[in-house]
């Protein structure tokens, strides 16, 4: 079946290179149509991810922040090959899904870590055979599956005499989350997407789940898609962060730049809803109002219009396209303020916010 | 010092939760301290007994009676229970009735299974149209009642042991379907399908390996408080005359054709009723026990 | 001139059952009336489990509960029947972090504001419906009147988490027990709601006692911090105090673990291991295994608490002075 035939895993080769991203996401589009009815005639369509382009350089880590609906989580399961894409294309390394790449290729390159320790393993296996379990499918000879299993144990922090034979129920959610790890680096990934990885963790135990994470890239090589909704975390953890707001990209650039200038009004607004770590200076006035719009019926032009303070008519009407931050062609933002041409009282202006505004 | 060996540390002064057990090691344990469910399952299980050793039990013939012995009462030297309106001992019909009662309690409900299992399987892993088309013909047979459903099904068939075994397993595909498919169906969304199915796995080992492991046990539960309602029809199915024929000893056939003595020695009329009665209580409090033993998170 | 609303002293809560748990061990806390307090800490260090002994809100079968809670003059452990359903909604009253589970998904928002002040004050239905009018309007949930005739699955999480605070509200309680209430929202409705608290509190002069996990949160909401751990309060002092001038372990481990300005890239001073079951009541310092500054003493007895100023606490043998900059080269080096 494969050419590893009772050997370890090895890493995919690079195939393209340096240069040649390791994801491209070119306007990925995913609904996910609303079933009422007797045989499920569908009545409209929530639009989780809708025209997202993005890519994912080689060895860097991509932070993607946003609120609940914004589709962050659908986007990684969109990478990862566990939902279907509507249209657009997924290029891994040079190869596209579907075209050149079949979905059991990419999933030898992709790996992903989810957010609920528990419901991510199997409640009957231990946590040996959980981590065993997909070199096996791979082709590697149950002898090498285990013997890596109890290595890949021992890596991630767990002495593997004491942890290989236990159950999940017998760990705590920090231990669990090393085994999901773990599980995820036995396939040998070249990318691994950790979506809301640590969220659910004690802040204490989260900072020694982000150290492990932060060695584990530098010995494997590892490039990371991380999903959070702390933007602590994100910038902490981030070399570029994608922000995404009722299926689409506000902004994305690199965290100094963006954390410097935050260009889309959502990401200031974002950022500005972090509670300060200052008793003397606390926030005074909360920087929206309500709560994100349902995404099955996003509001036209500019999603962001109908909470953003410096709507105008244009941005109910036109969706505004992404456009360079200060002439700087990583930094993108879309917004009608940064077009001069757009018809926006404020278009060209030198920028909404600044850091520390 | 070696980042591995720091945070090895950090996780070996952790405390250690006991050393681990299998699933099934620990629903036995949890079981043994039950104490209702230890005695209901003594119960059953000496009752098993004695209808398998039955022929090796020293009993009377359960089918030739003597007509002078007729309707003798509980306690009758050498008819302990008693005999029956054509003067047969009641303590060896008991017994041999049991093998059929049990039979057609037990096999029917393993078919239904089997068979309900996978097909709830099935529809609740893959989905889709295959989901629709199972659910709404399984919908169907909800429509009806069961014990109509197995009056006429028999009715149809003719009365006779395979015909009952046959219509009450019809009978109970369909609740054993709907359980099976609900209990796939939230499996399959559970995150660790999501990491079988990514580490490139087939459907069919992630069914194997991932899901029937864990929807099994709920659906066996189910299936263990459905033997109880088994033994019920069955002995219905017999007392209607659509089952088990005479002079065969069956509960249900025993209970109709005692009917007639019920004024004379109601204990005796009685007595098929009790075993019906306790047996399939101590089914349902055994399969309750069975499933707070299984429910190991807690 | 500050009043005291709650003293409770020597709070001890002990659940039984397949495993003993020692949830809360010696607890005191005081509180005045018109201050906002956070209890800070972990998942499994007890701060629910004081939130809901002080409510009488624990199963009485399986539980143990010592020490005394007294609320304004009344003795809350003595409470039965009538006086404890009149203190429970009238007196102090408690919101949750789940609204959807907190709000009966029957009844209107508007009924079930109504229901619990007719309970509590004797109101007619139609007063009692303008009060729960008044209560949206305060919450500041736009189009009040209709929202009134809403049910909560109708509501936004931000929307149902307005209404449950002006179900707490409704009957102007002395006290809200607040269980991280934010912490299930979105981060530009946490600090919607978070403001809001803050805002109501002020106009109604009420205490708060707000339980989180993060220290973010506890800086925006509250006027002084208790640092829970294992079932104890490790260090207690205003909101300033505790950010500027930590001086536990542990609380200074939380703050690392906050990023807030962890240096991109860098090793995060992770507190290394987890919590203690606690099956056994604590004879010696719980957080003593985690701790880099760990000395002989931690081991032996249970730590000193010091008192460096007015309503300033700290249990630990290293409580007496600040930390200098000398100190925490050791913790820096003991992290890597």
């Amino acid at each position: 079946m494969t050419d590893q035939q009772g050997t370890d895993l090895n890493a995919s080769p690079d195939r393209g290179g340096p240069a040649q991203p390791l994801v491209i996401a070119r306007a990925l589009k995913r609904y996910f149509p609303i079933r009422k009815g007797l045989f499920g005639r569908g009545k409209g369509a929530v639009q989780a991810v809708d025209d997202v382009s993005f890519t994912v350089r080689k060895g860097e880590t991509l932070g993607i922040v946003g609120e609940s609906g914004c589709g962050k989580s659908t986007t990684a399961r969109l990478l990862v090959g566990l939902a279907d894409i509507d249209s657009g294309d997924l290029i891994f390394d040079g190869d596209k899904l579907g075209a050149t790449l079949t979905h059991r290729e990419l999933w030898a390159g992709v790996q992903m870590v989810f957010q609920d320790s528990y419901a991510s393993l199997n409640p009957r296996m231990t946590i040996e055979d959980t981590i065993a379990f997909g070199p096996k499918m791979r082709g590697v000879a149950a002898k090498q599956a285990h013997a890596a299993a109890r290595d890949l144990l021992a890596r991630v922090g767990l002495a593997p005499e004491r942890f290989a034979g236990r159950y999940p129920h017998e760990l705590s959610g920090g231990q669990r989350q090393r085994v999901n790890i773990a599980r995820a680096l036995a396939m040998r990934p070249r990318l691994i997407i950790l979506d809301e990885a640590v969220s659910a963790l004690d802040k204490s135990v989260e900072a020694q789940v982000l150290n492990l994470l932060a060695d584990l890239k530098a010995e494997f090589g590892l490039t990371y898609v991380f999903i959070s909704h702390d933007l602590n975390v994100v910038r902490f953890i981030s070399d570029r962060i994608m922000v995404m707001y009722l299926g689409e990209v506000v902004e994305i650039g690199p965290v100094e730049s963006l954390w410097k200038k935050r260009a889309h009004p959502y990401t200031a607004a974002l950022f500005a809803a972090m509670p300060s770590m200052d008793p003397d200076n606390r926030t005074e006035v909360p920087p929206l109002a309500g709560d994100p719009p349902n995404p099955i019926n996003p509001p036209s032009g500019c999603r962001f219009h109908t909470r953003c303070r410096f709507a105008e008519e244009v941005c109910a009407t036109m969706k505004p396209a992404a456009r360079p931050v200060d002439g700087e062609a990583a930094h993108m933002a879309a917004c009608h303020v940064l077009d001069p041409r757009s018809g926006h009282t404020m278009a060209g202006a030198p920028g909404l916010e600044t850091a520390d505004a | 010092m070696s980042v591995t060996a720091e945070t090895t540390m950090e996780i070996a002064r952790e405390e250690v939760s006991g050393s681990s057990r299998g699933y099934w090691h620990e629903v036995f344990r949890r079981l043994r301290r039950d104490p209702v469910a230890m005695a209901c399952g003594t119960l059953i299980l000496l009752l098993l007994a004695a209808v398998i050793l039955a022929p090796w039990l020293a009993l009377q013939d359960p089918v030739t009676g003597s007509m002078i012995q007729r309707l003798k009462p509980v306690g009758t030297p050498g008819h302990l229970l008693g005999t029956d309106e054509l003067g047969r001992d009641m303590l060896s019909r008991l017994v041999y009735g049991g093998r059929l009662t049990l039979l057609l309690g037990l096999l029917p409900v393993l078919f239904a299974f089997a068979i309900g299992t996978a097909l709830g399987v099935f529809a609740g892993y893959v989905g889709g149209i295959f989901n629709t088309v199972i659910m709404r013909v399984v919908d169907i047979f909800f429509a009806f009642p069961s014990i109509l459903l197995a009056i006429a099904i028999s009715g149809a068939l003719g009365a006779g042991i395979v015909n009952s075994l046959v219509s009450l397993t019809i009978v109970f595909i369909p609740p054993i379907t709907r359980v099976a498919e609900s209990v796939t169906a939230s499996v399959r969304s559970l995150e660790y399908v999501d990491a079988a199915r990514i580490s490139g796995a087939g459907p069919l080992t992630v069914v194997r390996v991932h899901v029937l492991g864990n929807v099994l046990s709920p659906i066996f539960v189910y299936a263990t408080s459905l033997t109880s309602v088994s033994m019920i029809l069955a002995a219905g199915l017999s007392f209607l005359g659509l089952g088990v024929r005479p002079p065969e000893p069956e509960w249900g056939l025993m209970l109709n054709t005692l009917r007639t003595a019920i004024y004379i020695d109601p204990l005796i009329a009685a007595l098929p009723g009790v075993m019906i009665f306790l047996t399939s209580l101590c089914l349902n409090l055994l399969s309750d026990g069975l499933r707070s033993a299984m429910n190991v998170k807690d | 001139m500050r009043e005291t609303l709650l003293e409770i002293s020597g709070l001890n809560v002990r659940f039984s059952g397949a495993r003993t748990v020692h949830a809360v061990n010696d607890l005191s806390l005081s509180l005045d009336t018109g201050e906002v307090l956070t209890i800070l800490g972990e998942s499994g260090s007890g701060k629910s489990v004081t939130l809901k002994a002080l409510l009488r809100l624990l199963p009485e079968k399986r539980t143990a509960i010592g020490g005394s809670m007294k609320l304004d003059g009344i003795d809350v452990m003595g409470l039965k029947g009538r006086a404890l359903s009149d203190y429970r909604g009238k007196t102090v009253s408690m919101i949750f972090q789940e609204p959807a589970l907190a709000l009966d998904p029957v009844y209107t928002i508007g009924d079930q504001i109504a229901e619990a002040v007719r309970r509590h004050t004797g109101a007619s239905r139609a007063q009692a419906m303008d009060v729960a009018l008044d209560m949206l309007k305060r919450v500041r949930i736009p189009s009040a009147e209709q929202r009134l005739r809403n049910y909560p699955h109708e509501m936004s999480g931000g929307m149902r988490q307005r209404a449950m605070v002006a179900l707490a509200l409704a009957c102007r309680p002395r006290l809200l027990l607040a269980d991280e209430p934010t912490t299930a929202l979105d981060a530009t409705v946490q600090i919607q709601v978070l403001l809001l608290l803050r805002e109501l509190q002020k106009e109604f002069g009420m205490s708060i006692i707000f339980v989180t996990h993060d220290i973010g949160v506890a800086v925006e909401i509250s006027d002084r911090i208790a640092v829970m751990y294992a079932g104890n309060i490790v260090e207690e002092g205003s909101a300033a105090e505790i950010i500027r001038d930590p001086r536990h372990p542990y609380t200074r481990g939380l703050l690392a673990a906050n990023l807030h300005d962890a240096e991109r890239g860098s090793r995060l001073e992770a507190i290394p291991g987890s919590p203690p079951p606690l099956a056994t009541k604590p004879d010696h310092c719980s957080f003593a295994p985690r701790c880099p500054h760990v000395t002989p003493a931690c081991l032996k007895a249970l730590p000193p608490v010091f008192r460096p100023g007015p309503r300033r606490r700290v249990a630990c043998v290293l409580g007496e002075r600040a930390f200098t900059t000398a100190q925490q080269v050791p913790v820096h080096e003991a992290a890597q």
